[in-house]
């Protein structure tokens, strides 16, 4: 009885919180131009998922968060973007090549971001675009490969991105590399760690709740690289694949791994629609 | 000394006469406070923008005089007055002696 009743009050302090929770209905338009497509129709291969509408994260964050993303001064991911700009230019290597020497501006990355990870014909393997930028680096430039997940990589992945800001996501599932995207779905459904959780144990069936003081997204990574307030530097995708599971009181992956490539063209897939936003602006 | 420094500053580029318009100042710099050490326990000595001034036809707008504690790329954004058209002069000042300037044109229409 007493029981029964403490559940009531703990259902009755939930209530507002998770009406409170609701991701909003604003619109993201960027440097009053670019209108961003932060919500659509699910892919097909979302069937059953319970998921009809994805949603970028940038729904679920707070006005003040949501407003930084809106002008690129404002974006303080646009400094690290800067930072990759000067690397495109700079001459690194036994080749004596820059990215620049090849692919001249950044511009020429345009639309590269939106269809990453990509099935690789001469490499017969799926490959991210760090992967892409390494591969670039190691073989044309004869330059050290960056750290997966440094800094100098997101700083690059951000410049590439942003070529294709409001471009819709539309990375390739069928063909060759429906393989590895069968093996990233079975990932995302695996639970994981101490508490038993998986991807989609937060992220699909219980996006717009809170989990204590975080706001639940659908876990979209259009908007990588991400810069985050809590760590003030861009975060890249494995980075914060690494974060969740180890959240999960797990031993990770590596980053850069052959699941996370896997998990990362799932989860990639799973935002087929919405804008490129990277680098975004999240809490 | 200081590495990937870049002021980046936005004016509108027009307003009427007499009109307050926002101004916002960012300058990509490390800010090291010369209180950090190194891994081998040196302290790695302070490097920072020390002074930032605006103005505007030669009359200063803002003078800052910045300190050690201030976060790695600092960020102002103040208010002006527009009596007329002119130019905006934006000077950072570096503790290795080295000054980093930019100037945004505005209009009076």
């Amino acid at each position: 009885m007493k029981f029964k009743a403490l559940t009531a009050i703990a259902a009755l302090m939930i209530a507002p919180g998770v009406a409170f929770a609701e991701p909003d209905d604003d619109t993201l338009v960027i440097n009053g131009e670019t209108e961003m497509v932060t919500k659509t129709a699910a892919p097909a291969h979302m069937e059953g998922t319970g998921i009809d509408t994805i949603m970028s994260g940038w729904h679920f964050r707070s006005d003040e968060t949501q407003a930084l993303e809106t002008d690129d001064f404002d974006n303080p991911g646009m400094i690290f973007v800067d930072a990759g700009r000067e690397q495109w230019n700079t001459v690194e290597g036994e080749a004596g090549k820059s990215c620049a020497s090849c692919h001249e501006g950044p511009e020429s990355m345009e639309g590269v971001r939106a269809v990453y990870p990509k099935w690789n014909e001469d490499a017969g393997e799926v490959r991210t675009l760090a992967h892409q930028i390494n591969a670039c680096r190691t073989e044309n430039m004869k330059a050290d490969p960056y750290k997966y997940t440094s800094g100098q990589m997101a700083n690059m992945e951000a410049l590439i991105s942003l070529q294709s800001r409001g471009m819709p996501v539309n990375v390739a599932i069928d063909g060759p590399a429906a393989e590895t995207w069968e093996q990233g779905k079975e990932l995302y459904y695996t639970r994981t760690g101490q508490l038993e959780l998986s991807c989609a144990n937060c992220h699909e069936d219980n996006y717009g709740n809170m989990i204590r003081a975080d706001h639940l997204s659908q876990g979209q990574i259009n908007g990588f690289p991400t810069y985050r307030l809590k760590n003030a530097k861009l975060n890249t995708v494995h980075a914060r694949f690494k974060g969740c599971v180890r959240d999960t009181r797990a031993e990770t992956f590596k980053p850069g791994g052959p699941e996370f490539i896997a998990l990362e063209l799932y989860v990639a897939s799973r935002g087929n629609g919405l804008s490129v936003e990277g680098p975004s602006v999240r809490n | 000394m200081a590495k990937g420094v870049r002021p980046r500053v936005k004016v509108p580029k027009s307003a009427s006469a007499g009109d307050v318009i926002t101004i916002k100042c960012l300058i990509s710099h490390q800010m090291e406070s010369g209180q950090r050490k190194d891994k081998e326990g040196n302290v790695i000595p302070r490097s920072i923008i020390n002074n930032f001034t605006c103005s505007f036809n030669g009359e200063t707008v803002i003078n800052v005089k910045m300190e050690p504690a201030i976060s790695t790329n600092p960020y102002f954004e103040f208010d002006a007055k527009v009596p007329e058209a002119g130019e905006f002069e934006f000077v950072w000042d570096d503790d290795d002696g080295s000054t980093y300037t930019d100037t945004q044109a505005i209009s009076v229409g």
